[in-house]
């Protein structure tokens, strides 16, 4: 049985515990708040690029001479895998979440046979697949520094990827991120960049791509509008990623207060018990030695 | 017949605006050119350059540096890879961009060169003209 004192040293040692936690927590949302908006307002953007995109793309699709960022390579032989996570941890499962389906997306086109290259964005990622994927991994993108993802961070990335696509280094690029629904729920999501993929426009919208007038030509525009489209997406999960993260860590960090308050509770009951306890003790043997005499 | 209509001008940032126009000038990489209501559905890309909207008789511009724009008969959006209101433009913000383009024409590969001689160039026009 721990003595008084060891009691009090955990408890206050929990205590100190539950500042932190509570204090991460607290950054946690301030942060959270940001990152939302910060998504929201790429959100505009993303979605007009895509519905364009999408016109378009519905309309030179039949062409032999469509550029290859939307037709692909026409092989699937070599497979690029992003995996987007934080740098930090202390977030839940969020990073385990986001490796989780990535690595089973690995496995599969392994076993399958095919060649797979893993590019990561963000520390925790890449320090869980070196374990395992340590000779798959192409690349880094080091986040680290940058306090708030901007336009140009994914611009960046993307202008990597397509690099490696034009060199021929693979044939099909997915990107792994965590959608944020809520606080408490944040969804690892898998998205294919190359070949570019599209919902079809639907009717009305459909025939109206048709009759758009494009300067220059349609090819012209849409050579031009991929790479960004591509930035775009990538920016857009970059975005839904630092919300999830924040989210994740916040109600990690909400829980992880909540379990030191309970432990807190817990040994201060087991304190004063064991204080009584000694007081009784006391007690008994002063009153059975008065007696004796 | 309308004599509005619905002009967007988003960034991948944020959205600059959001009004019911009733022109909008707009830099075609082809050539400028006025959006107003009715206008046939049109896309094209954007050459460095000022959005200048004129709504509810208040006339705003807008830097753009590139991007695209699509104007169907009732609505107009421009987006635009950075975009920044007149008002945040300065000597500053124009040496920076002009080194980026300056930037991207010298590392160019030899198929892009063209397209990024003529970014430089319409930069350094508009760089001029602001100095003008």
């Amino acid at each position: 049985m721990p003595s008084l004192k060891d009691l009090k040293v955990r408890i206050e040692s929990v205590k100190s515990t539950r500042k932190i936690t509570k204090a991460m927590q607290m950054v946690a949302a301030a942060k959270l708040r940001r990152a939302q908006e910060a998504a929201e307002n790429a959100r505009p953007y993303a979605e007009r690029m895509r519905a364009v995109l999408g016109n378009l793309a519905a309309s030179v699709q039949a062409s032999p001479t469509a550029p290859k960022l939307l037709a692909g390579t026409g092989r699937d032989e070599t497979h690029l895998i992003v995996v987007a996570t934080s740098e930090r941890g202390l977030a839940g499962g969020f990073n385990a979440a986001i490796v989780k389906i990535a690595r089973y997306q690995i496995d599969k086109l392994v076993a399958e046979g095919k060649t797979v290259k893993i590019l990561t964005i963000g520390k925790k990622g890449r320090e869980m697949l070196r374990r395992d994927h340590g000779k798959r991994l192409v690349g880094h993108v080091d986040l680290s520094e940058v306090k708030r993802v901007g336009y140009e961070n994914a611009a960046e990335i993307a202008r990597r990827i397509t690099d490696m696509y034009n060199n021929g280094e693979f044939d099909v690029c997915t990107l792994y991120f965590s959608r944020f629904q809520s606080v408490i729920s944040q969804i690892p999501t898998e998205r294919r960049l190359i070949p570019a993929e599209f919902e079809a426009p639907e009717g009305e919208a459909g025939q109206a791509a048709a009759n758009y007038e494009y300067e220059p030509d349609e090819e012209a525009i849409l050579a031009d509008l991929l790479p960004r489209g591509l930035a775009t997406e990538i920016f857009a999960a970059l975005l839904e990623n630092a919300a999830s993260e924040q989210g994740a860590r916040m109600s990690a960090m909400d829980n992880a207060t909540r379990n030191a308050g309970e432990m807190i509770d817990r040994l201060t009951i087991e304190y004063n018990r064991s204080r009584q306890a000694a007081i009784t003790k006391e007690l008994i043997e002063i009153i059975s030695g008065a007696e004796a005499l | 017949m309308a004599d509005t209509f619905q002009f967007d001008l988003v960034s991948p940032e944020r959205r600059l605006a959001s009004v019911q126009a009733t022109r909008v000038q707009i830099p075609g990489s082809e050539g400028d050119f006025t959006a107003m209501p009715n206008h046939a559905p049109f896309l094209t890309t954007l050459r460095p350059g000022f959005v200048t909207v004129t709504a509810e008789g208040q006339v705003s511009e807008y830097l753009v540096t590139g991007g695209f724009a699509e104007v169907t008969p009732e609505a107009a959006s421009v987006l635009a890879e950075r975009a920044l209101p007149r008002g945040e433009v300065n000597a500053e913000v124009m040496a920076e961009i002009e080194a980026e383009a300056q930037a991207a024409f010298d590392s160019a590969p030899e198929e892009g060169r063209t397209a990024a001689a003529q970014r430089l160039r319409d930069v350094q026009a508009l760089t001029a003209r602001l100095r003008g």
